[in-house]
């Protein structure tokens, strides 16, 4: 009975231990865990020129412009408190659209994010077209609210 | 001796009552969940009918975790408690776990391609998920890698321990930080954030996963119990 107990208070001291030092090792780490900065922290930060990093927000609404040669395409991404201007040439993804969340990776130059890639990003909302139809017309569309992750 | 027997003989007479019913729930909810899942429910008013993936991908998922919480608990029961039957189950259960990672992962990323698209992504989410499949295949090399069949089994247990670790990781990953994959959509605070016609065909895929695992960790088990008592018995005919 004795070595038994002893062992499970081992086992829990153990994983204790090993959840503080994974807490204490992921916060330390924080910065390099984010896939993406937003907005905000783009402007709150130093980017060196050149570096390459992530910027994830939502497409701002009507602020997407085709170039005249077709190819490229300008948006601002925007996470409610700041937005920076996106410059992509490229295929976009199906999912991207205004209001909707993209995460772009590429270099931030003179103001301007020049993206190599542009990856959307879905919400957890699931639901069939009608019933979303239904929630606009009765205005209880929630849609084009800051994503979680955008905001902070 | 005796006493040592007793729980794993309790354990067949019970098994030998479960399994065809696990069988039976499995097969039935299986069916419903591919039937609701493919055929009878809506698409989704942005991801159109590839939403249906994740009538595979989260049930999936959830089993990966729910599995890995099971082997820990084995793990734990079988370092403190010397549990006879802990070892056999986290051994049946482990390729298992192993395989729902496995699904989750690949249909994870077949959904990636057309809805984010790319297949693949560092975020917290995917690698963490990434590390929950390779703890598995350590898991299995560790439980194998010793002549001695018990220290084999304590190690791992022990392995399976430290890894639950992971397991808060990977649930929380989309709310510690940004990624890019969305956050919960079931379990959360107010409610889940699916419509009820596709709630369906996941509870019903989710069962029927979990039954599948039941069934399947019962009749590994089964296998492994009876090969123990041949092993026994031939060692007693000879030293007899």
């Amino acid at each position: 009975m004795k070595a038994k107990q002893k062992r499970l208070y081992l086992a829990l001291g153990g994983l204790a231990l090993l959840g503080l030092a994974s807490a204490l090792v992921l916060s330390a780490f924080e910065e390099n865990l984010v896939f993406f900065f937003s907005p905000s922290d783009l402007q709150a930060k130093e980017v060196a020129p050149g570096q390459r990093l992530r910027l994830g927000g939502l497409v701002e609404t009507g602020s997407v412009a085709r170039a005249t040669d077709g190819v490229g395409v300008s948006f601002r991404v925007t996470d409610g408190a700041a937005s920076v201007r996106v410059t992509y040439d490229g295929i976009l993804p199906d999912l991207f659209r205004e209001g909707q969340g993209v995460v772009a990776e590429g270099t931030l130059v003179g103001g301007v994010f020049q993206a190599r890639e542009v990856l959307a990003k879905h919400d957890e909302n699931y639901m069939p077209p009608e019933v979303a139809d239904a929630l606009k017309r009765a205005g209880q569309w929630q849609g084009g609210a800051p994503a979680k992750g955008a905001a902070q | 001796m005796f006493h040592r027997f007793a729980n794993p003989a309790r354990f067949m007479a019970l098994a030998n009552i479960l399994s065809p019913w696990l069988t039976v729930a499995a097969t039935g909810l299986l069916v419903a969940g591919l039937y609701f899942g493919l055929l009878a429910s809506p698409p989704d008013y942005q991801q159109g009918e590839t939403v249906r993936i994740m009538y595979v991908h989260v049930p999936a998922a959830w089993m990966a975790l729910f599995v890995y919480v099971a082997l820990a608990g084995a793990g734990g029961a079988f370092l403190i408690w010397r549990h006879p039957l802990a070892d056999v189950f986290a051994q049946a259960a482990a390729p298992l776990g192993a395989g729902f990672t496995a699904a989750a992962l690949i249909t994870g990323s077949l959904w990636g391609k057309p809805m984010w698209g790319t297949w693949w992504v560092w975020d917290a989410r995917l690698t963490s998920m990434l590390i929950l499949f390779l703890l598995y295949l350590g898991y299995i090399a560790l439980a194998n890698a010793f002549d001695n069949r018990e220290r084999g089994a304590r190690a791992a247990a022990l392995l399976a321990l430290v890894g639950v670790i992971n397991v808060p990781i990977i649930k929380f990953s989309v709310d510690w930080w940004n990624t890019l994959h969305q956050p919960a959509s079931v379990l959360k605070i107010d409610g889940p954030a699916i419509d009820p016609s596709m709630l369906l065909p996941l509870f019903l895929m989710a069962g029927g996963m979990k039954a599948y695992f039941l069934a399947v960790v019962i009749l590994r088990m089964r296998a492994r119990l009876l090969a123990r008592r041949v092993r026994a018995l031939r060692l007693a005919a000879v030293g007899g």
